[in-house]
This record gives C-alpha cells, structure tokens and sequence, in this order.
C-alpha cells in the first residue's frame, strides 16, 4: 500500500521543532545554512534532515560526534560553547585544559609554557586534565582486573562512543566502562583541591574546561553520575586560541610556572592507543573515526566469539586521530601529532610513569551512577503488528524510489525517506522523481480532459477524444494539428512530411523533428511553433500502442500541453 | 510479506564474495530492530544467523538464507549444496573444524559455528550428509 497522500501532520513539525530547541552540543546558524546535503550524507546515525531549507537535526538520533561540524562547507553547524567572559561569575577560575591543547602551538616551548600562559591569561589556576587521565587509567585497571564485565570493554572516555552504543549497539552496553571520563574526574578533583585551598564554597569557583571537542558540552549538561557535572563552562580551543598564543610568545623560559604534573601516561590519552597503553592491556584495539567504529563495533555485536577472541579493550574515538582532530581545535590533526610527540616526552615531565596516581583518590568515586539506557531510535511503533505493517510499507515505498540518494528530499538517503514516510515525517512527493511522475501523470489528464467537450459544443461528427488524434475543434485551440493527428499511426508519416513541407522556415519544428527522428520513434510528428519540442517530454506521443519505451517514460507529456497558451 | 504481522526475507549467499559475507544475517539484525523486537533476542539471533550463514559461505560454497519474523517467534532456514557434514554429533563439538588453513587465518574456522548456533537458538535441526548439501533450520522464540 502506497501513502501517496501523506501531509506532514502538524504533531510531526512539532517534533522537528521540538529537536531542534532541545539541547544539542551542535546548534545551526540559520542564516548560513543552505539547505544543501553535505551534513546528512555524513551523518552517521543519518540524525539531519533538511526542512524548509534549513537542516534540522533529530535530537534522539544526535550522537552529538561533530561530524557535521566538520563537513558543513558553510560553517552553518557550531559547537554550542561557552565564552570566556563567563569568567567574571566565579571568585576563583581554573583552567582544564584537554592534553589534546597542547599539541595546538608551535611555538610553545614545553607543557608549563602553555600553562602558565592560561594562568597569564586570566585563570587563577590551572590543573590538566592529563591527570584526571592519570586517575581513571588507574581506575580502568583496577576495575578490569576485579569485576566481571563483558570482553572485549569498550572505553568510555570519548562521549560520542557512549550515545553511539546507547542508539546503535544496545546489546554493548554491558561491554562499556563504567568510568568517568578524564575531563570529569579532573573537574570533580580540580573542584575539591581549589575549594580546600582557598576556602571558598565549591560553587564560587569556576571550572573552565578548555576543549577540542564538541560533544563534551553533552556530558557537562547530561553526566552519567547523578549529580550535576563538576564542569561549569566549556571553551573551546578556537575560541582562546589567538589569546593563548600571543600570551605563549610573551613568556621567556625563566617566567615559565612549575605547574604540570601529569606523566607521559595522561598525556598521551588523546592520541589513539594513548588510553589503551595507559590502561596496561595488552590485547588492545584503537579504533578512530566514527565510521570506522561503527564497522568495528558492528562486527564485534554479531560476532563477538570468533574474530575477537581474547580481546580484552576496544578504545572507540569519534574523530580520526583522536582527540587531536577534535572538530574544535586549531591544527591540523598530523602537524598536531608531531608536536605533542615533543611535549610528552619523559623530560618534559615532572612526575614518571606510574608515580602520580595519587593514593588519596579511590577509585570507585570514578564509576558511573546509573548505566546508560538503550535509546531505541530505529523503532518503527511500540506496536509490533503496526511496526509490521509499516515495515512491509516501507519496503514497498523503497522499491519504488530512484534509489540514487540524491538528498534532494532532505533525507539522506532513499531508504531514509521512505523510513519518513511511514513514520508519517515526509510525503512520496518529496521526492523530486516522484513528484515528476505525479506532475506527467496531470499532464496527461488535462489533456484528455481538455479533449472532452460539453455537448453544447459537440460538433456533428462527435469525434472529441483528443487521445484519439481529433481532428476537429481541438486542432485549432492549440493549432497544432499535424501534432494532434500524429497520434493517429494510420496517418502519421504523410502528416509528418506535410508538415515539413508545408512550412520549412520553421526552424524549431525542423529541430524537433529531427529530434523526432533521432530517437527513432518516426511514427510521431511534432506540431508548428511548439518551442517545446526540444524538450523530452513532448514527442507528441500519448502513450498508443507500438510505442517505444521513449514514449512510455515520455509519452504522458504530449507537446500539445505546452502551445501558447495565448491562444486559449 | 503476504501474510499479516509477518516478514518474509530472502538473501542469497554468494560463493567466494567476501565482501558481502555476513549481508543476510545484518539485514536480518536491522529488520528486528526496526520491529523493536528485545536487544537480547536480537543479539542471539544475529550471533547465530551469522554463524551459520558463514558456514554456508566457507564449507557449502554458498546457498539461500529463508528468514521468517513472526510477531512471537523467528525461523531462520539456510540451505547450501556443499560437500556436507558427515558426522553431525561430532561436527557438533566445540574446537570440531574442518577449515583450511586458509580459512583460519582469516579468523573463520574455529570450530565454534555450530555450538554457538546451537546455544543461541531455542530450537535447531541440521539435515545433511555426504554430498548432500547442509540445511539448518532455527527457530528462537522472540516473546
């Protein structure tokens, strides 16, 4: 059963409406959006969609990964982040800065020059998140070697990777650690140590975390711990990179702070295989790039015993090189890498492997509150026999699409589309093929319509079917009646040479009647001064028999529809 | 498809195409979620339907994959003309495997296929012998 005639109900673009006002680590500049369909092709949980012209993202579907940040070629996708003159609401600020930060500056001697620029810059502290990666490495260990959790884990630390399992892979969501990201761990102990040294209540001072991640702003707004996220602002590498960088060249070597305390462990967390090494498993897996995890984290759900037996860690980062080609950062993700080869190097750290993991913290602070839930986007209807229904619909719906996923409907594919159709979120006409279809097929009707007379106009002979080739009123409302009467096959080939004898100056009809001849159809003839000739659409057939497949897929548009109007 | 709250789904399998090794069992995977049917059931069912269906790929040189959706329960039929099994019990043994070497490095082969289908369905019958082809046919209750 098609649904040829299905208006998108106003509950539906309440609900588009509504994903695009709740919150998302990804906000649409309105005005620079135009509608293309660079974003939803590259969307990996197809989460966009283009309404109205604008793209439109499906909040539950959003794995907030950055993807489109990414691929947006008219910066209309951007990061929801916080500014630095939130500064001024806290008495006391500290900088977080993501290790992948450090790999953002040529210029930048070591780890403490960049951190002492943070503190030049306005924070009144500092304290690396390189550390909090530190505590959950440790934590990662000590959780693997004495709980019983599904092989092979998979990490946790990148935000994305968790909403992936969460919409994608419900089935892995006992594979996942069940441990806070470094950034919150940092931000919880930052929190603790500076409201203790200062003496100031822990709302009073302001954790700034400095990111090159986008879906990080998630996890500050919905942690997985029952308590509001220790995390107060989130800036981006962008937008205090041109401050940074000037203060960075100001700094001579004696001015430089004794400030960083993370090991070459923690600090090598944003490259991929940083986390897995700092763990200490042996039987590891990094994989990076949300595509490329997809595929891994497919094949480890259908086939967990055979492929992947005895591995003990997957580490899953959405963005290709790990943290260091977050979509937020500044440098290119390979000039990156080699500066951050510099600035973990052992000299360049105070503290040694394995010397920092303070005993003070325990671990178990770090696990989750609650275990993430299954969010079942590709549901079709909580009613199975409905999901039936539709799903058999769909199919249908599919076979008859052009399936070239051309995105001009706003989905991102064709099965995407007829997914929306029967979710009741598109109409078969959104298809600009189908749409096609359904305006030839007008076309075809009005012809005939337009061939049928009221009696009071009927002349003697009775012949008014236009489809039949009439020859008789019809022929001069469009005075195309060499056109009119081609139809008529008996007839046709004397019709064709009259009228090209009959008037050779006429030089679009000699075009279209070579156009005729080219696609062999020579039964047809086109009519006089019918500029659209040229067009495929009118090969003057409508759809007789002994018609060549041009005509069927042509035939409907008979050129008489488009002579001068004027003449009505 | 005829019938009412059911599906009916055909895939071949392709002798020698790896790249398309695994197809059936994944379209068979994101129908269910489609249909919302449990996690837990829909893991078993791939688990198993993958295995099998890479058993007809590796020993039957390919075949058909039948599958049935019923609202309470899945039938998964799959059908290959290879050499066939000629000592089904002890194909049935964990580690059994009569794979090539080649195959094994690919990470097939491990002698795993069958217990694991066997474990993951609620009901499984195997009719083969020598020369005969393979046809397994599971059933897992989905309520």
């Amino acid at each position: 059963m098609m649904k040829d005639e299905n208006p998108r109900s106003s509950a539906d673009e309440k609900r588009l409406q509504a994903s695009e006002d709740m919150f998302h680590s990804v906000r649409l500049d309105r005005d620079k959006c135009m509608g293309c369909t660079n974003c939803i092709k590259n969307c990996p949980t197809q989460a966009i969609r283009v309404r109205n012209g604008k793209a439109v993202i499906i909040s539950e579907r959003c794995i907030d990964c950055g993807e489109c940040i990414r691929t947006c070629t008219h910066n209309a996708k951007q990061a929801v982040t916080d500014s630095l003159d939130s500064m001024e609401k806290y008495k006391f600020t500290v900088a977080l800065p993501a290790p992948a930060l450090y790999s953002q500056f040529k210029t930048a001697r070591t780890r403490n020059h960049i951190l002492t620029a943070l503190k030049r810059i306005g924070f009144d502290d500092v304290f690396e998140v390189a550390e909090g990666a530190e505590f959950v490495s440790n934590a990662t260990r000590q959780y693997m070697k004495e709980n019983e959790i599904k092989r092979p884990v998979i990490s946790t630390a990148c935000p994305a990777i968790v909403k992936l399992v969460q919409v994608k892979f419900p089935s892995l969501i006992d594979n996942l650690l069940p441990l806070q990201a470094p950034v919150e761990a940092a931000a919880g102990l930052a929190k603790k140590k500076f409201s203790e040294q200062t003496g100031l209540s822990p709302d009073d001072i302001g954790i700034f975390f400095i990111s090159p991640c986008a879906a990080k702003m998630h996890t500050k707004n919905a942690p997985l711990r029952g308590k509001k996220s220790d995390i107060d602002e989130l800036i981006s590498f962008q937008d205090i990179y041109m401050k940074l960088r000037s203060a960075i060249k100001d700094i001579p070597p004696y001015e430089e702070e004794d400030i960083a305390t993370a090991s070459s462990f923690g600090v090598r967390w944003p490259n991929p295989g940083g986390e897995s090494l700092a763990a200490g498993t042996k039987k590891f897996v990094a994989v990076d790039g949300i595509n490329d995890v997809v595929e891994i984290l497919e094949t480890v759900d259908t086939n967990e015993d055979s492929k992947f037996r005895g591995l003990d860690f997957i580490e899953c980062l959405a963005c290709k090189g790990g943290c260091l080609g977050g979509p937020l950062t500044v440098k290119n993700v390979y000039v990156a890498q080699v500066i951050m080869k510099d600035m973990r190097s052992e000299q360049n750290c105070r503290y040694k492997v394995g010397e920092l993991p303070a005993k003070h913290v325990d671990w178990h602070d770090l696990l989750w509150d609650r275990k993430p839930e299954h969010i079942p986007v590709d549901q079709l209807s909580p009613n199975m026999a409905e999901a039936f229904r539709m799903l058999s619909d769909m199919e249908e719906i599919g076979d008859s699409l052009p399936g070239i996923d051309c995105g001009a409907c706003g989905a991102p594919s064709c099965m995407a589309l007829a997914e929306d159709i029967v979710r009741g979120q598109a109409k078969i006409t959104d298809c600009v093929f189908k749409l096609r279809e359904k305006v030839r097929g007008l076309a075809v009707e009005m012809f005939e319509l337009e061939g049928v007379m009221p009696p009071t106009m009927e002349n003697s002979s009775g012949e008014t079917d236009a489809g039949d080739g009439g020859e008789t009123e019809t022929s001069y409302i469009f005075d195309i009646e060499d056109g009119v009467r081609g139809n008529n096959k008996e007839e046709s080939n004397e019709d064709r040479d009259e009228a090209e004898r009959g008037n050779p100056a006429d030089s679009d009809k000699v075009n279209s009647a070579e156009a005729v001849h080219s696609r062999g159809t020579a039964e047809r003839s086109s009519g006089t001064g019918a500029d659209w000739d040229r067009y495929p659409g009118s090969t003057g057939a409508a759809g007789k028999e002994g018609e060549s497949i041009d005509d069927k897929r042509y035939g409907g548009l008979y050129s008489g529809h488009f002579a001068d109007w004027h003449n009505l | 498809m005829a019938e009412e709250n059911s599906m009916h789904i055909e895939t071949p399998i392709v002798k020698d195409d790896f790249a398309s090794a695994g197809e059936a069992s994944s379209k068979v995977k994101k129908t269910l979620t489609m249909l919302g049917v449990k996690p837990s059931h829909i893991k078993r069912i791939s688990v198993a339907m993958y295995e099998a269906e890479i058993n007809a790929f590796i020993h039957g040189g390919g075949g058909m994959a039948y599958t049935d959706i019923y609202p309470d329960h899945v039938v998964i039929f799959i059908e290959d003309h290879g050499k066939g099994i000629e000592d089904i019990s002890l194909a049935m043994q964990e580690g059994y495997s009569t794979a090539s070497d080649e195959v094994r490095m690919m990470g097939f082969g491990a002698g795993m296929g069958l217990p694991n289908m066997k474990r993951n369905s609620d009901d499984m019958v195997i009719d083969s012998s020598p020369g005969n082809g393979t046809r397994v046919k599971m059933t897992f209750d989905i309520r």
